[in-house]
């Protein structure tokens, strides 16, 4: 009972947090949109092109969203003290930690989802493969948070740790990059698609069991 | 109510080295309920070390750490202490009221409600305060209603003075004697040279 309000207290409390402070919401949000609408610019009136490498676009440019929006996980709770008190609870940390990650990827995966469409219409990507598109973004995006976890777990207490941040979390990231734009393009041809679906599901649920035991190991190292 | 049990907190041959330098080695203490444990000693000396090293963020390099005779790791030691540092812990674009009601969510419900706490610190009133408007004094005085609200025995304060002005000292001084007589006990450390009459300070002179 106590450990479920303790969990829910956290969720909303970061999530209060990030409408009082926008610019955390907007900045991934905005980039992940200005990244898809400079494509087309670029590469110049050749809609085959650009239709061939959509799925690509829209998940790199996903990934790298995911990584800006990674310093924000701890580094106010690491500043303040917070995440001392955290730490302190006698509620066990990587419940708590996963309740963190959970609000992060409300504030800042979700919202991707939500504007991919408009963008995969815009990149001229088939109708047919859009189910495809947000279903391995719901099932990418919260992988690139609870990856990106342990990451920013291990490099908060550095002060800059940004660089090392990308070297750690970048190969991570890999597998999912290759199966969910596989996925996409696939299903723009018009083949099944079941098996890449299966490994998605089956990395999220492995991130979503063991990633919180060695952010929360970690965050306890930083706290030193 | 809490039932008026003793506690106690027993340190043996600790050792804290930092960077190749030895800031204390076998230090041994013992504290019960209704005791102040006041650390004093020069800036450097490893005051806020050993704080640290009873809260379980550092391990000390040597030397152990018994609550109520049982090893920290092993007892209901987090439970039943709460500990206000140099960082407040208190998020700043949050309200008072939402800042409070996070601490007791993370811990237990204590000995004063949200409410009760707010007067006890001279913050009535403020509920609906964004705490970035409030001077250090009342952002200090707020992490330290922390301590009323959550349930807890032991109580680690570093440098809990730090910001305060004479009333704010006074203050945080009667709620000391309380939570002393109500079975409690203090760890802190501190610059200002605590005056409790009732209370029985012990005092670790780290040097």
């Amino acid at each position: 009972m106590s450990l479920s309000r303790a969990f829910f207290a956290v969720i909303r409390r970061d999530l209060v947090l990030a409408l009082r402070r926008r610019s955390e919401i907007a900045n991934p949000l905005l980039f992940f949109i200005l990244v898809i609408t400079l494509f087309p610019l670029g590469i110049g009136a050749q809609p085959h092109l650009l239709q061939a490498i959509a799925p690509g676009i829209i998940w790199v440019s996903a990934l790298l969203a995911a990584m800006l929006s990674l310093d924000s996980l701890f580094r106010s709770d690491f500043d303040d003290g917070s995440l001392e008190q955290m730490l302190l609870s006698p509620h066990p940390t990587t419940v708590l930690v996963l309740a963190k990650i959970i609000a992060h990827w409300l504030v800042t995966g979700l919202p991707l989802l939500i504007v991919a469409p408009l963008l995969a219409v815009f990149l001229g990507m088939p109708n047919h493969s859009l189910g495809t598109l947000l279903l391995t973004l719901l099932l990418g995006t919260p992988v690139l948070s609870l990856i990106g976890a342990v990451g920013v777990a291990l490099t908060v207490g550095l002060r800059r740790g940004g660089m090392i941040l990308s070297l750690l979390v970048l190969p991570l990231y890999v597998p999912v990059l290759i199966f969910a734009g596989n996925a996409v393009q696939m299903a723009g041809s018009g083949l099944p698609v079941d098996a890449q679906i299966n490994i998605l599901i089956a990395i999220l649920l492995m991130a979503l069991v063991l990633a919180p035991l060695p952010v929360a190991a970690a965050l306890k190292m930083s706290i030193h | 109510m809490r039932t008026k049990s003793t506690y106690s907190l027993e340190g043996t041959g600790l050792s804290c080295i930092r960077d190749d330098r030895v800031l204390f080695e076998e230090l041994a203490f013992e504290l019960v309920s209704g005791q102040i444990l006041l650390l004093e000693g020069k800036n450097g000396s490893g005051k806020t070390s050993l704080l640290r090293i009873l809260c379980g963020f550092r391990e000390p390099d040597s030397g152990q750490i018994n609550w109520c005779g049982d090893h920290v790791k092993d007892s209901q030691f987090h439970a039943q202490m709460a500990y206000v540092g140099h960082l407040d812990g208190i998020k700043k674009e949050l309200t008072v009221l939402e800042n409070l009601r996070m601490s007791v969510a993370l811990s237990n419900s204590g000995r004063y409600s949200i409410h009760e706490a707010l007067s006890k610190v001279h913050l009535q009133g403020y509920d609906d305060i964004l705490v970035q408007a409030l001077s250090a004094g009342q952002k200090r005085r707020l992490s330290l209603a922390r301590l009323l609200i959550t349930e807890n025995v032991l109580w680690i304060l570093d440098e809990p003075f730090t910001s305060l002005d004479k009333q704010g000292i006074a203050l945080i001084e009667t709620l000391m004697t309380e939570h002393c007589a109500n079975g409690g006990m203090i760890v802190l450390t501190s610059h200002h040279d605590i005056d409790l009459p009732d209370v029985d300070v012990l005092r670790i002179h780290l040097s």
